[in-house]
C-alpha cells in the first residue's frame, strides 16, 4: 500500500491526544490493523472511522478495550441482521 | 417553548445528588450514544436531550438556577437577555456563541442559558449528527452505475450509485453529515435507497422474474418465443409439452449483482399457457377428436 493512503499513527495520537499504546492495545485485540513501513506504525485509510469510534466509546463513554470488542462484534452482528431483515422484506414483495 | 424536566430526563428525583446525577448520565448516555444506535434518529434525540440534562444538573450554579425558577422560566429568560445584552456591551466584537451552536440545544435552554454556556464547562468532542436520507429510484436506474449529484443539508454530494444496489439498502457516506462539535468529527450522511416495483420484473437479489404468454400450440408442440429481459429481446426455445406454470431460465440475464462488476444473476420466466377463445366449428370438432383420442387411446 503507498504510504500517501496511509495516516502515520504519532501524527493520529498527537491530533487527538491520545498514547500510542491505546492504539496498539486495539491491535493487540484485532479491532484495528497497524502497518508497518520502515519501522513507522501506520493506520490505513479505510480503518479510521472504526478507529475513531472506538476512541469516543473509550473516552466518551469510558468503555474498556475488553467492552469494546464486544460492542465491535455486536454492532457488526445487528448490520448484518439488518441486511438479513432488507433481504427478508424483499422476498416478501415477490410475493404481494 | 415546551417546559423540560431535566430531573425526569435522567430519570431522577429533585433530591439527587452530584453522584447520582453522574451515574445516570454516564447509564443513559451510553444507553443512546451515536455509535452504539446508529441510524436511529429517536436514540439520538434522547442522547441529545440527556447530554442538554446533565450540562445543566451537573453544574452547580445552573442546577441552581433551573431549581429556583423551574416551570416560571419565562422570568430566567429575561434576567439572562438582560445579563446577555451587558455582556455584548462588554465584548461588542464577539460574535455571540449561540450563533455557533445553535441547534445543539433545545430553545428551552437556550433560553435559560443562552447556548453558549453550554459549552464552557466540558469541552467534550462530539461527533456530528448524522443525517439519514432517502433516495427513489426505479429499478431501470440501478441497472448500471451512474454518477448522481444530490443536495443533502445544502451541500452537493456527487456520488456513484454502484449497479444492484438494493430496495431498502443503506450506504454510509462517511464525512458528510452535520458538523462535528467542538472539533469532533463530521456525522456520516445513511442513504436509502427506496426502488419502486417494476411492472414487469420482481427482483430477487441478482435474479429476476417474470411471466410470459405462451399460446396452447408452442406449449404442446414446442418452438420458439422472443422475451423481453432486462437488456433487450431474446430468442427462446420452448419444450414440447411445457406445463403451465414451468419456469425457463435464461442464464445471466438476471440484475447485475452489487459490487461484483459483470456477474449477472439469472432470468426466471414462468409460462402462462393461454387456451385459444371464440374457437370456429372445425375447431371445436377437431378438439372434440383430439378429446376422444385422448379418453379412449385411439
Amino acid at each position: 500500500m503507498e504510504t500517501n493512503q496511509l495516516i502515520l499513527l504519532e501524527q493520529f495520537c498527537a491530533s487527538h491526544g491520545i498514547e500510542m499504546a491505546f492504539i496498539q492495545t486495539l491491535e493487540e485485540f484485532g479491532l484495528v490493523n497497524l502497518q508497518t513501513v520502515e519501522n513507522k506504525h501506520y493506520l490505513a485509510e479505510n480503518e479510521l472511522s472504526n478507529t475513531e469510534k472506538f476512541l469516543r466509546l473509550h473516552f466518551d463513554l469510558n468503555i474498556n478495550v475488553e467492552g469494546i470488542d464486544v460492542v465491535a462484534s455486536l454492532l457488526q452482528r445487528i448490520e448484518q441482521l439488518q441486511l438479513e431483515l432488507t433481504a427478508a422484506k424483499n422476498r416478501l414483495r415477490l410475493f404481494e | 417553548m415546551e417546559f423540560i424536566d431535566y430531573y425526569k430526563t435522567l430519570g431522577l428525583p429533585k433530591t439527587a445528588t452530584e453522584s447520582d446525577i453522574k451515574a445516570a448520565y454516564r447509564k443513559l448516555v451510553r444507553k443512546f450514544h451515536p455509535d452504539l444506535n446508529p441510524n436511529d434518529k429517536d436514540a439520538e434525540k434522547k442522547f441529545k436531550a440527556v447530554n442538554e440534562a446533565n450540562e445543566v444538573l451537573s453544574d452547580p450554579e445552573k442546577r441552581k438556577k433551573y431549581d429556583k425558577h423551574g416551570k416560571d422560566w419565562q422570568h430566567a429568560d429575561e434576567i439572562e437577555k438582560n445579563q446577555q445584552q451587558q455582556n455584548q456591551r462588554r465584548n461588542p466584537g464577539r460574535p455571540s456563541d449561540s450563533e455557533e451552536f445553535s441547534g445543539d440545544f433545545s430553545d428551552f435552554f437556550e433560553s435559560m442559558f443562552g447556548a453558549g454556556n453550554a459549552r464552557t464547562g466540558r469541552q467534550t468532542k462530539f461527533k456530528g449528527q448524522d443525517i439519514s436520507a432517502e433516495l427513489q429510484l426505479n429499478l431501470e436506474d440501478v441497472y448500471q452505475s451512474q454518477k448522481q449529484t444530490l443536495t443533502v443539508n445544502g451541500k452537493n454530494i456527487r456520488l456513484t450509485i454502484p449497479a444492484g444496489v438494493e430496495n431498502g439498502q443503506t450506504i454510509k457516506i462517511a464525512n458528510h453529515g452535520s458538523p462535528g462539535v467542538n472539533g469532533g468529527p463530521n456525522g456520516d450522511l445513511y442513504l436509502t435507497f427506496s426502488i419502486a416495483e417494476h411492472p414487469k420484473f420482481k427482483r430477487e437479489g441478482g435474479n429476476l422474474y417474470a411471466s410470459v404468454d405462451l399460446d396452447l400450440y408452442t406449449a404442446l408442440l414446442g418452438g420458439e418465443l422472443m422475451v423481453e429481459t432486462f437488456d433487450g429481446k431474446v430468442k427462446l426455445k420452448v419444450a414440447p409439452d411445457t406445463q403451465p406454470g414451468a419456469k425457463a431460465k435464461l442464464k445471466g440475464k438476471g440484475f447485475p449483482i452489487y459490487k461484483k462488476e459483470g456477474q449477472f444473476g439469472d432470468l426466471y420466466m414462468t409460462y402462462q399457457v393461454k387456451l385459444p377463445r371464440n374457437l370456429t366449428a372445425k375447431e371445436k370438432e377437431l378438439f372434440a377428436e383430439l378429446a376422444k383420442i385422448r379418453n379412449h387411446g385411439n
